[in-house]
């Protein structure tokens, strides 16, 4: 029973980190109708600048606090310089750069960086597991700042001027033009959005599985599960699909494949929810009339 | 002279669509632009919003607005409903309307303008937390015509209006229009192929056939000229 409690609420810290990558992708994919594949190298990137601060001499928070504007900025200029000009291009143009983006900021970090896995600090401190040893206190540190992070963002979205033209950029461009939103310039904001709260999910990760050019690779794999589980149109779908999966990633590691099969469980969620429900649990399919 | 075009030319790559038009919009007042399908009224309205890349001049209220993106350009003050009447589907009508005001700061203004709306349009108030994709297609023409006005425009573009609409709702529809323009002082450049309709409340009207203009003139003239309006309107 302890143990199911614990791998329970594992399961519930990863799921965060699942679900922060999986509303980053979908912030992405409601404006471009493309899944950002680089998504999970920018955050890995984003890490390596914060552990560089980090080694440098910066205190942990000063760090966090001055990765995730440059996390932004680097967002929004892909978005301005890559993506922009693609505008009109067909879909195999924006995959395409998803994919170069995707390889180079793996190359380039591997580059700068080497492969070898680094220790990537916390700030939660290493002390003894919490509440009768259920919950370590980086799990339960970073569960808390994906959750404001989360929150945050849904504020935004919800009850900001801001975030109701970002949305609408994103829905109806032509008609957003119509009525002065400077479209362009939302989905930079858009870009530089997700790849901030990309950062943060990668600076909260790293310290569990360690910090190489590819540690997000299997973290983008189960966001994307989560995602399309949640439903790719709805970002709060996304959020609860990346919860949901972390869980099952947990407790299925555990008790059902073993650690060795935990990525596969990912893959088969993504292959059941596109043959099942492709619009996920909560996507829903836009009622138009026309 | 609120709207002043010269020497228009649009064209949709390859394809010229209007050929040196020449036109104006007066403060106040309502003008039609009036024409068969593939006439260029659309492509008209999308030039002057800074839609598609023109030659020739625009000039709004003394400045020139041709090569202008969209976006500057409703900041100006020219409002459009687009063809199709550009709802956002998947937001609210609370949103699409909030939408509207978007380039102003006037909170009380705007909290007035949106009881006006109300007013005009009752439905809107009823269906104000519901998806305005559910909405019907007179209900989002409302919609449509209400958000461009929240962005208190001196020029409102509307292209068609009346488009797959019943008769019925159509008529409450120019009903409002009729009631809009005597009430404020926004002028209005409509698009229609029900030429009956458009005339019916317009003071001046252009007939556009294949990107030029062959007529023009007070819309009390070519209401009560019956050679020009069967040769040209069919009614």
């Amino acid at each position: 029973m302890d143990g199911l409690l614990h791998q329970l609420i594992s399961g519930i810290a990863s799921g965060g980190i699942y679900a922060s990558v999986a509303l980053a992708l979908v912030m992405i994919y409601q404006a471009t109708h493309h899944v950002n594949f680089a998504q999970g190298e920018m955050a890995m990137f984003s890490t390596y600048i914060a552990l560089t601060l980090i080694q440098a001499g910066v205190p942990y928070w000063a760090a966090f606090c001055i990765t995730v504007p440059i996390s932004f900025a680097m967002g929004a200029v892909i978005q301005r310089v890559l993506m922009e000009p693609l505008a009109k291009a067909p879909i195999l143009a924006s995959v395409g750069v998803f994919i170069g983006l995707l390889l180079m900021f793996n190359s380039v970090a591997g580059w700068i960086f080497t492969y070898t896995l680094k220790p990537f600090p916390t700030p939660f401190g290493e002390g003894k597991p919490l509440f009768g040893g259920f919950i370590s206190r980086h799990e339960l540190g970073s569960t808390a700042i994906t959750l404001v992070v989360l929150l945050s963002i849904w504020a935004f979205f919800r009850f900001t001027r801001l975030g109701l033209a970002m949305r609408a950029a994103a829905f109806n461009p032509v008609s957003s033009r119509l009525v002065g939103v400077p479209v362009n310039k939302m989905l930079a904001l858009g870009w530089g959005l997700a790849a901030s709260i990309g950062a943060i999910a990668g600076m909260m990760v790293a310290p569990v599985i360690f910090l190489d050019p590819n540690m997000m690779a299997g973290v983008l794999l189960y966001a994307f599960a989560g995602a399309l589980l949640g439903g790719i149109t709805n970002p709060l779908g996304a959020v609860i699909g990346g919860f949901i999966v972390g869980i099952i990633e947990n407790l299925g590691g555990a008790y059902v494949v073993g650690t060795e099969l935990k990525l596969t469980t990912a893959l088969f969620i993504i292959v059941v929810v596109l043959t099942v429900k492709p619009a996920g649990l909560f996507g829903k399919t836009v009622v138009s009339r026309v | 002279m609120l709207l002043e075009v010269k020497a228009l030319h649009g064209a949709y790559g390859e394809s010229k669509v209007l050929h040196g038009l020449d036109f104006v919009v007066e403060e106040g007042g309502v003008t039609a632009l009036l024409g068969a399908n593939g006439a260029g009224k659309t492509t008209t309205l999308r030039a002057i919003s800074g839609m598609i890349k023109v030659e020739g001049e625009i000039t709004f209220a003394g400045k020139r607005i041709d090569g202008m993106a969209t976006e500057a350009i409703a900041k100006l003050g020219i409002a459009h409903v687009p063809d199709g009447r550009g709802t956002f589907m998947e937001l609210t009508v609370e949103e699409n309307l909030r939408l509207g005001s978007y380039t102003r700061n006037d909170r009380a203004g705007i909290a007035a303008d949106l009881a006006k709306m109300f007013e005009l349009f009752p439905k809107l108030k009823e269906r104000y937390h519901q998806q305005a994709g559910t909405l019907s297609g007179g209900e989002q023409q409302m919609l449509a015509i209400a958000r461009a006005l929240l962005l208190r425009p001196r020029l409102l573009l509307l292209d068609e209006p009346s488009f797959g609409l019943a008769p019925l709702i159509v008529r409450e529809i120019f009903a409002t229009l009729d009631e809009i323009v005597k009430a404020t002082k926004v002028s209005i450049l409509v698009v229609e192929q029900n030429a009956s309709l458009a005339l019916a409340i317009a003071d001046r009207a252009y007939l556009l056939e294949t990107g030029r203009f062959v007529m023009s003139g007070a819309a009390e003239d070519i209401r009560k000229d019956e050679t020009l309006r069967r040769s040209y309107l069919g009614y």
